[in-house]
């Protein structure tokens, strides 16, 4: 192993306290950046901007967000499902080019090829999910098989929801992984819903259960408190690299909006949502973060800001030209792999704070 | 130097391959110690070793799946389909996944599927299909079809350094009929059409096997009192098609005659058919005419199975009333 593959290895038990007050106010602000940007997003879908319907994970900001920031800028994540807008934003995905994406203008992350959530930046290491779940479960058990083949200390992360483990390609990938022991977290959203279909119509068995049966380590965790999944996934992503085979997390959440900005979710109990209205991970962080010494006042003037003017400049971009429709369907250079110039703006990957 | 099989020429194709460049690597069912269903991996493990010769569970799936995220990181995994008929279970990574990746998100996907195709030995409703079709249809995946040794060869090391999924039909009936003296370095065959047989009165189109039995057909026919002299043009790609060497090969003999294995609905050779109507129909002195295997799925019973897949002898049929059109 090299220099660089020990220094990520050197990463403390993420059970144990090990954020500082900036790591939290840069928490606070990625909850509350995806939650701006959401909103604003319901709203331009309301006004005829964005066409098609608009996805958003009211509720699930924890999860994207806390699972993100436990990753190196060198762990992939693939992919980001529609409730994970959180993890492109600590990636750093560009405010402005978001918008412009979800608008269907000149963008460069999907060229108006791509709506909603259906993006990545590969550049920052993120690969955009395709919208046949489990499909891309299984691309990061491909990607954690690489690293095993090449010997890299590295770990990929993915997203899915408990309605996307009744397909088979979720057993296919939960079993691959186990037999080769690779370098995978999987992130359980266990957000009680298929769309509309409750869990007692989708299976008889947990998938937590099912995954502790192919062989796979089980953490559970509340997926409503970023710290607590931040940690889960801080500690799995080190079973990963310490070749300890792969590990899901069970975040348990609840989706508080319908499945698009065109469902009214009526079919949802509604003393079921109040129930979880009273955890909502933001309210419940802002006071752990204020309670820090994070001034979360100013993170909320400076989200506001920047989504606005991503808001503004995006309104005054081109829609996407059909000149260029017949572009990129294939490759015609040399192939470039996901990139690994993604932000990792927990402190324990910045030398410098630690 | 004893002629190489088709066969022998996959296998040597990828040996080369995985050692010219450490980020190829071969996975698939079975295909390590056992050597592959029909032996075309045989003897890479000894040299490459389990890690780059993986053999995997029955998952078609994530044989395809895993391929694609290998690739995204920069391997190049070349998987083998047991049958091709088995592709069907991992369609949805091919197609969805694979196949979409570079125009949705710039990604390219360099990654090979090799599948086994066709009939003519008693496999059967699920061990005889030319899926090509499906994938033609899917935008983003390139489709070949090599019809000799040499091709197969030099078209697997086109797939394997080109920087997208490829599909790379390798035809179960010429694995071990026909055979070549190889060269000695390989060299990459471009994704073009080739003529392999030239004639100025009759153009058969065809690939995979059919390009032997079109052959076959070709010589009948020269033989015969007329002496018909009948060009045999060997698509080698699908996708990529080599739209305008059929329209000159067409425009030359002002006849032509499409062959396909595969069901004829929406088929390769119907897209030829389709072309030629629409760029070259000036040229022709007669319909575009098509053989294919009907919209069955293929029988077992060797009367029902020869009966289904076009023939040397139904082509040849077939040209004659062409050429006495």
């Amino acid at each position: 192993m090299d220099a660089s593959a020990a220094a990520l290895l050197a990463v403390p038990d993420a059970r144990e306290v090990l954020l500082t007050s900036e790591d939290r106010r840069r928490l606070w602000e990625h909850l509350l950046l995806m939650r701006t940007v959401e909103d604003e997003g319901i709203k331009l879908y309301k006004k005829g901007k964005i066409p098609g319907s608009f996805y958003d994970g009211r509720g699930q900001e924890a999860i994207s967000v806390g699972a993100a920031f436990a990753l190196s800028a060198q762990d992939p994540i693939c992919s980001p499902l529609i409730r994970d807008l959180g993890a492109h934003l600590v990636r750093g995905t560009d405010l402005t080019e978001l918008f412009r994406h979800y608008m269907g203008r000149e963008n460069a992350l999907s060229r108006g090829r791509e709506g909603n959530v259906h993006f990545g930046d590969r550049h920052l290491g993120v690969v955009g999910m395709v919208s046949m779940l489990p499909d891309m479960v299984v691309v990061a058990v491909g990607l954690a098989m690489a690293f095993a083949m090449r010997g890299e200390a590295r770990c990929a992360l993915t997203f899915f929801g408990d309605g996307a483990t009744s397909r088979g390609d979720w057993h296919e990938a939960l079993n691959w992984a186990a037999i080769d022991r690779l370098p995978v977290v999987f992130v359980l959203e266990d957000n009680h819903l298929a769309y509309s279909t409750p869990q007692s119509r989708q299976f008889a068995t947990h998938p937590a259960d099912r995954a502790e049966a192919y062989g796979i380590a089980v953490e559970r965790v509340d997926g409503n408190d970023v710290e607590a999944v931040h940690a889960a996934v801080a500690g799995a992503r080190e079973r990963c690299l310490a070749g300890e085979g792969p590990v899901l997390v069970c975040a348990t959440t609840m989706r508080m909006h319908g499945h698009g900005a065109h469902d009214d979710a009526r079919y949802v109990d509604p003393e079921l949502l109040d129930a979880w209205r009273a955890r909502d991970p933001l309210e419940r962080y802002r006071v752990v973060a204020a309670e820090h010494g994070v001034d979360v006042e100013a993170v909320e003037r400076d989200v506001r800001a920047a989504v606005d003017a991503a808001v503004a400049e995006a309104l005054t971009t081109p829609m996407a030209d059909a000149a260029t429709l017949m572009d990129g369907v294939f490759c015609e250079g040399e192939a470039e792999p996901l990139g690994v110039g993604g932000a990792a703006p927990w402190s324990a990957y910045d030398e410098g704070a630690r | 130097m004893a002629p190489t099989t088709y066969l022998q020429a996959i296998g040597a194709g990828l040996r080369e391959e995985m050692r010219r460049d450490e980020r190829v690597f071969v996975m698939g069912e079975d295909v390590g110690a056992f050597g592959g269903a029909f032996k075309v991996t045989d003897g890479l493990v000894d040299e490459f070793g389990p890690a780059r010769v993986r053999d995997t569970p029955i998952a078609e799936a994530a044989i395809v799946g895993t391929a694609v995220g290998a690739a995204i990181a920069g391997l190049r995994p070349v998987c083998e389909m047991q049958f091709a008929d088995f592709v069907a279970c991992g369609f949805d990574q091919l197609v969805n996944v694979a196949g979409k990746m570079h125009y949705r998100l710039g990604l390219a996907v360099p990654l090979v599927v090799r599948l086994p195709v066709g009939g003519g030995f008693s496999g059967g409703p699920f061990h005889s299909q030319n899926p090509e079709a499906w994938f033609m249809h899917a935008p983003g995946l390139k489709v070949v079809a090599p019809s000799t040794p040499a091709d197969a060869r030099g078209l697997l090391l086109s797939a394997i350094r080109d920087p997208n999924p490829v599909v790379f039909l390798e035809h179960k009936h010429l694995y071990r009929r026909v055979k070549e003296e190889l060269p000695e370095v390989a060299s990459p065959t471009p994704m073009t059409a080739r003529i392999a047989r030239a004639g100025d009165d009759l153009t058969i189109v065809a690939y995979g096997a059919m390009v032997h039995a079109a052959l076959e057909a070709a010589e009948a026919l020269g033989a015969d009192g007329d002496g018909a002299s009948v060009e045999v043009l060997d698509l080698r790609s699908l996708v990529p098609l080599d739209e305008e060497a059929i329209l000159a090969s067409v425009r030359k003999t002002s006849k032509v005659l499409v062959v396909d294995e595969a069901n004829a609905t929406c088929a390769a050779g119907a897209q030829v058919a389709a072309l030629v109507a629409d760029r070259a129909f000036e040229d022709l002195d007669g319909p575009v005419r098509r053989i294919a295997t009907p919209d069955i799925p293929i029988p077992f019973s060797p009367p029902l199975e020869q009966a289904a897949l076009p023939s040397a002898s139904t082509i040849a049929e077939a040209a004659r009333e062409l050429l006495d059109y």
